[in-house]
Parts: C-alpha cells; structure tokens; sequence
C-alpha cells in the first residue's frame, strides 16, 4: 500500500497524463456512441424487422472479447491500426449495444395513449419525437449510457496494449515486469473512475425519472458544464505527451520497454528533437503495422524474429546472413534496419537451478531425456512462431507427457520459479533469470536463429531527421548481453525506474 | 341556417383483416351542436373519430370537415383545427398542467405574451385556477383534474370543431356529474361542433342535443335526445335499458 502511494507520488504527472487519456478515451467513445446510437434507436424502434437483426448483430459484437477486436482492426485501412483513432472505433462499436437497446425499451415503453394524443394534437413526427417520445425515453437512454461508460472504462484499460495509452499502461506495464505495485498503480484509479461514472450517470437517471422539466434543465447545464470541465482537464493533462516530432514504439515486455526508453533518450539528447513513446504496444505483429502505417518511426526488432514472424522466410542460424537478409526485405518496403546494438536475445530454454545442479543439466538435449516427466509452459508467441515450441521439439525430441501450458511469457518465469512448470522458453537477456535462480540450457543443436537486436526505422524519417539517423547509430555495438541482462534485472527485480536505469546507462555512451 | 361542420358521405372502413366496421355509413353534425354516438363497445366510436381527424381514411365515400374532404387536407392543419379528448387524457407527464394546456399554442409558434394569458384563462375556464394549478404536474391531479386539463388543452387554440372519446368513462359518479355540469357550461359559451362517443346512454343525454345510435356498422337512430329517449326500437331500448333507475327513497314525501 506504502510503495503504492510512492509510485503515485513519484509518478504523478504521468499519472495524471493517463488519467487524462483514458477519461478523454472513455468520454469520446460513449458520447460518439450516443450520438450514433440513439439515432439508430429511434430509426428501428420503429421498424421491428429491422431491430431484432439488428439486436442480434450488435449482441455478437459485444461477444467478441476486446482484445480479439483490436486484433481484427489493426490490418484495416482509416479505422484500424495502433493508438487512440483505432481505440475509439472500438470503444464506440461497443458502446452502441447498450444504447441502441434502451432507446429501443425507452421509446417503446412510452404509453400508447400519450403518443396518440400527440399525433391527435397535429404534432409531426418530429416534434412528437423531439418534445415528448425522446423526453420520456431519457431515462432508459441515459441508464443504457451508463452501462456503456462503465464498460468503456473497462475496456480502455485493454486498449493500452494498441498503444492508445491510458491507465492500462500501467497494468500492461506491471504485468511485464512481474510488479504488483504497477497493475494496481492503473487498476485502482481504473476501478475508481468507474465506481464515479456509475455513480454520476446514476444520479443523472434518477434525476431524469423525476419527470421535471425545470430541474432537468438544470441538471443537463450542470452535467455539461461537469462534462465539458473534464474534457478540458483531460485534454490538458492528456497532452503532457504526445504531439512529439518522433515516434518510438516497443512490444510489451520489459526489454523492450527499455530499449524503447533508449531510443528516445537518445534522440532527445542527440538530435535534441521530442519524443512520443508508444510503449508496450501488443506484441511483433503490432509493433510491424505501426511501422509500417507510420504510427511508429522506429522501435528495436531482433532479426531472427522479423525473418520467420514478420517475413516469414526459412529459418537459418548464421547471425550475419540473417542480418543481411531482414535488411534487404525491410529496405523493399521503405524501412531501414540499424547496425545491431550488440546483444542476441536468443530464446532462453530454462529450468530451475536447483533441478539444474541436482541432475547436472547443461543443454537442451540433456533435457529431452527428462522431458518424460516434465511439465513445459510457454508464451503465447513461442507456440505460434514456426522458430517456437513444435521446431524445438522435434530437433531435441522433447517429449512431455502433457501439452505445453501456455501462459504470458513474464508470469512463465515465476510458474517455473514456483515449480508450476518445469521448462520454459524465455528471453536470454531476461533480468528474472538472475533474480529467480533459473538456469539457461545450452542450445547445442543450433536450433534457434540469431536474434540480434537492432534498431528498424522508417527510412523517410532518417531521411528527414538526419540527426535522428546519427543518434541511433551511436547506439549501435553499444549495449552488450550483460548491459542488456542488468538493467532487465534493476527493473525487473530491483523495480527501479526505467527512464531512469536508461538515463544512467546513457550517460556511458558518448 | 346551420351549415354542416362535420359530415360522412357513404363512408365505407374496414379495419385489415377485420369485419367491416363502417358500412356505407352517413352522417352530418351542424356547427355548434353537440351529438352523441352510443354503441356497444367494439361498435366504431374510434374508428370514426379517427376519420375526422384523418388519423385514418376511409376505404370510399368521404368526410368532410367544415366543408373540405380530409384527404384535402393537411393532416397537421386538420388535427390542429379539432381538440381532441380521450378517455386516458394522454397528458405529457414530463409537462407541467400549464405547459400541456400550451402545447398545441406552442406547435402553432404563438408568442409567450399570448400564450400565458390564454393558459390563464383556459384553466380558469376548467376550473382549475392557473396561479394554484398551472406549476402542479400531471400525476399530482385528481383523476376529474386531469381530466379537465384534457378538455383546456383541447380548446387550447379554440378550435371550431371537438371530439370526445369517451371522456368521462373513468371516473366516478359524482365527478363525473360535476364535469357533465362544467362542460355544460362551457358549451353554452363557446358553441364548438362536438362529436361525443361513449357506451352510456346516460351520459349521451346529460351531454348532447342529438342523440346517434352506431350498430354493426350503421347509424339506426339520429334525432333530438328526447325523441331517441322515447324510440321503441329494440336495439335502441337495450342501450336504454342499460341507463339504471334511480329508486325514489321510500316514504322521502310522506313525512310532514
């Protein structure tokens, strides 16, 4: 709770910046749902063969799980992508259900008498919708907001993993390192903002169903005043970052968060230009569409990955033919690949030290003969990747009894640590090997391709910013496997700042 | 010599999938007389009201509303030309009594220095004095003051021509004698063209100078109430049959 309240402390204006982006997130989406969704209402509540279809469609929408949706956006044109835009669209697809629904209970459920008088008194349909159907319905309206904005809520935490920022930064950032203290850093203020969102749309509800004009009036200038003051807030405290001449991106673990970190000190120390981070973006495939779409300029890839997951070449083991060839394929598509910076974050193939010692295991193969008994767990990526789990085994010929267990690649570490597992595949610069006692098997079969991590950049941004070009090239050669290795670790396990760890780092490259 | 300010000519309705409703049906109001239609439940009454005001049309034959066939019309200038009251007063409950009196004063864009005084002295006409009145809202009414706002929302923009379904249908006795009085009264001063429909005989005679009869479709009687009163067709006599006898107390004139 302590170190909680010290993180808020020591991170308050990111905090704030966050708080800002994810309310800006949560208020944009649902009043964009409200203004498309209640129009759809009224249009189908009149049409019942089109608003049980309708209903049904929308339903399935709502079945999706966030995450899968970002998926599906992120190849399509305009609307998908990485970072807020493509947030939205999401955020707003979910938001509709719930509002389209009670516009359609709302104006139904108004008395049929009071709409025949309307008609009987020559009101035209507009005037009976705008004077008396809507009013009556803005009960149930706003109750159907109010699911939508608690649930946006939610949802924006998730949209943190398609860098659109937010509070589930923090919770994707604590979920990389391991760091409880982080997740609750964005859950609780997440939690929190929801619990005040009910709460307002609540009160706004009950002050509708009291059916008086005047008080209403009075209500809905409040409300706009309140929701007008937060925007503003937001906006304010959302644009502490962004609008930077430079954007670096990273995947969504540790490492990465500090070789994106570097990138950007680096730049802003070199070419003295300002930085966006779009930290903790989803993973590989996320990272190589905001590149592409220009979202990023430059983020750290490492080349045995680009080759099999991004260009799916065969995989081959000489580092320096890897090299050549990713630079090639990425030059064809407008992309420059740097210099590596001097480490190969090859797949480490771990078990714990103490099983290590006890049953003197030093490769791979010496593995394979007790993988009879064994339990593996692996990360989600490691399973898919045609360098992942099915290559490895059938080289070693491991054989587990039971399927890999697949799990997040950082919580991996501590299922092995606390013998949920007995191997693993994790990254071999990873901090936690040395913090947990884990024990890196030697792949003595070549199995693995090089994974030497090197800078890939948008070839007309190095073209505009020459100064960024140099910047990151001083980069290169510089940060060796046990550079690379200790400061995971101070992050990992020693929970230190990373703009921080970099900073010290930096201040030894000249 | 009154002119007609309602008239049916031939009207043939059938509602879809129904039996025939309307049956080359006539009928003509003249201006400034009030008639009441009495029928069986599920004999028309509706139906025709919605005729007149062209929330329906007819299937052939024609109605004429001072004069103009309604499919002539403009269906909103009609409807705002004929106050309407139904038996559920169908007051906006998000209105207060004053802002319900001005609705249709407010569709015909009537300025707010003319539409207060008319609210005044149309609540004032209803017995419900517009300074005590006018801020309360609909649910805080009795079943008769609601039922009153009806009738000054109706006559809002004093309309030549008024229908009543079944207005006073659900309310009990005494009101409902009080509001007969009150519309009595109001009558008497404002002389509107005025179709009532009810199912109660009764009613139809404290109300109306004329007296129809609808049955299956057709109009069977149409006069003077004292003359529909004293008819011997049968159909007619069950409607009046219905009307209960007030017993004479016993022995009320024998005491000294």
């Amino acid at each position: 709770m302590r170190s909680l309240i010290a993180f808020w402390i020591a991170h308050r204006a990111e905090l704030a910046s966050l708080l800002g982006q994810h309310v800006l997130l949560v208020a944009g989406s649902t009043l964009a749902a409200v203004a498309i969704g209640v129009p759809l209402g009224v249009f189908s509540a009149r049409r019942p063969r089109l608003a049980s279809p309708l209903m049904a469609v929308a339903g399935i929408v709502q079945t999706i799980p966030s995450l899968a949706m970002f998926g599906f956006l992120l190849p399509v044109p305009l609307v998908g992508g990485v970072g807020a835009r493509a947030a939205l669209v999401v955020l707003i697809l979910y938001g509709l259900l719930p509002i389209v629904r009670t516009t359609i209970a709302g104006l139904r459920g108004i008395e049929p008498s009071i709409r025949e008088a309307g008609v009987a008194m020559g009101m035209t349909p507009r005037e009976l919708l705008r004077q008396v159907e809507l009013p009556l319905a803005l009960p149930s309206i706003v109750a159907g907001v109010r699911v939508a904005a608690v649930v946006g809520v939610g949802s924006t935490t998730i949209a943190a993993a398609i860098g659109a920022g937010g509070l589930g930064e923090y919770i994707y950032r604590g979920l990389s390192m391991v760091d409880t203290t982080v997740i609750l850093a964005g859950a609780v203020p997440a939690a929190g903002l929801a619990l005040v969102v009910d709460a307002t749309l609540l009160w706004l509800e009950k002050q509708m169903s009291a059916r008086r004009r005047s008080r209403s009036k009075r209500v809905a200038v409040t409300l706009a005043a309140i929701v007008a003051a937060i925007v503003t807030v937001s906006s304010v405290a959302a644009a502490r970052r962004g609008s930077g001449a430079i954007v670096i991106g990273s995947k969504n673990f540790t490492e990465q968060l500090v070789l994106g970190e570097l990138l950007a000190q680096a730049i802003e120390r070199d070419a003295g230009l300002s930085v966006d981070r779009r930290l903790n973006l989803g993973g590989t495939l996320i990272c190589e569409r905001a590149l592409i779409s220009g979202d990023i300029d430059a983020y750290v890839e490492y080349t045995g990955t680009a080759l099999t997951a991004v260009f799916h070449q065969p995989v081959t083991s000489d580092s320096s033919a890897v090299f050549d060839s990713v630079r090639a394929l990425y030059a064809k598509s407008g992309r420059t690949l740097l210099a590596p910076l001097g480490f190969n974050n090859t797949f480490a193939i771990l078990v714990r030290g103490r099983d290590a010692r006890s049953a003197g295991l030093r490769t791979i193969d010496d593995a394979a003969r007790e993988s009879s008994h064994w339990r593996a767990g692996f990360g989600y990526e490691f399973v898919e990747r045609p360098d992942g789990y099915r290559g490895l085994a059938s080289a070693y010929g491991l054989r587990f009894p039971d399927p890999p267990r697949v799990m997040d690649l950082t919580l991996s570490y501590r299922a092995l640590a606390a013998g949920q597992v007995d191997l693993i595949a994790g990254d071999a610069t990873a901090g936690l090997i040395k913090g947990l006692d884990l024990v890196q098997l030697d792949d003595n079969r070549r199995y693995f391709p090089p994974y030497d991590a090197a800078v890939v950049a948008r070839s007309g941004t190095l073209l505009r910013y020459p100064l960024v070009r140099s910047a990151l090239e001083r980069l290169s050669g510089r940060v060796s496997a046990s550079d690379m290795r200790a400061m995971n670790y101070a992050a990992d396990v020693e929970h230190r700042d990373i703009p921080l760890i970099v900073r010290e780092f930096l201040a030894h490259v000249p | 010599m009154p002119a007609a300010a309602i008239e049916f000519r031939g009207v043939f309705f059938t509602r879809p999938g129904r039996a025939r409703v309307l049956d080359d049906f006539s009928l003509t109001v003249d201006a400034g007389d009030v008639l009441a239609l009495v029928g069986r439940s599920g004999a028309g009454k509706s139906t025709l009201l919605k005729l007149v005001n062209r929330l329906l049309l007819p299937d052939a034959g024609a109605v004429l509303v001072l004069g103009r066939d309604t499919r002539e019309w403009e269906p909103i200038a009609l409807r705002r030309s004929i106050g309407y009251v139904l038996q559920d007063v169908g007051l906006f409950p998000h209105m207060s009594v004053a802002d319900n009196v001005a609705i249709v004063p407010r569709l015909e864009r009537w300025s707010a220095d003319r539409i207060g005084p008319r609210v005044h002295e149309l609540l004032d006409l209803v017995g419900l004095p517009a300074a005590e009145y006018g801020s309360r809202w609909p649910d805080e009414l009795s079943g008769g003051q609601r039922q009153r706002v009806g009738v000054a929302r109706a006559l809002a923009v004093d309309p030549p021509v008024l229908l009543m379904d079944e207005p006073f249908g659900a309310l009990d006795p005494l009101t409902r004698a009080e509001l007969h009085a009150e519309f009595r009264r109001i009558q008497s001063r404002l002389r509107k063209t005025v179709i009532i429909v009810t199912h109660d005989m009764g009613e139809a005679f404290a109300l109306a100078d004329r007296v129809g009869v609808l049955e299956e479709g057709k109009l069977i009687a149409n006069e003077r109430a004292a003359t529909v009163a004293a008819s011997t067709d049968p159909r007619v006599r069950r409607l009046l049959d219905a009307v209960p006898a007030i017993p004479r107390e016993p022995g009320a004139t024998a005491h000294p």
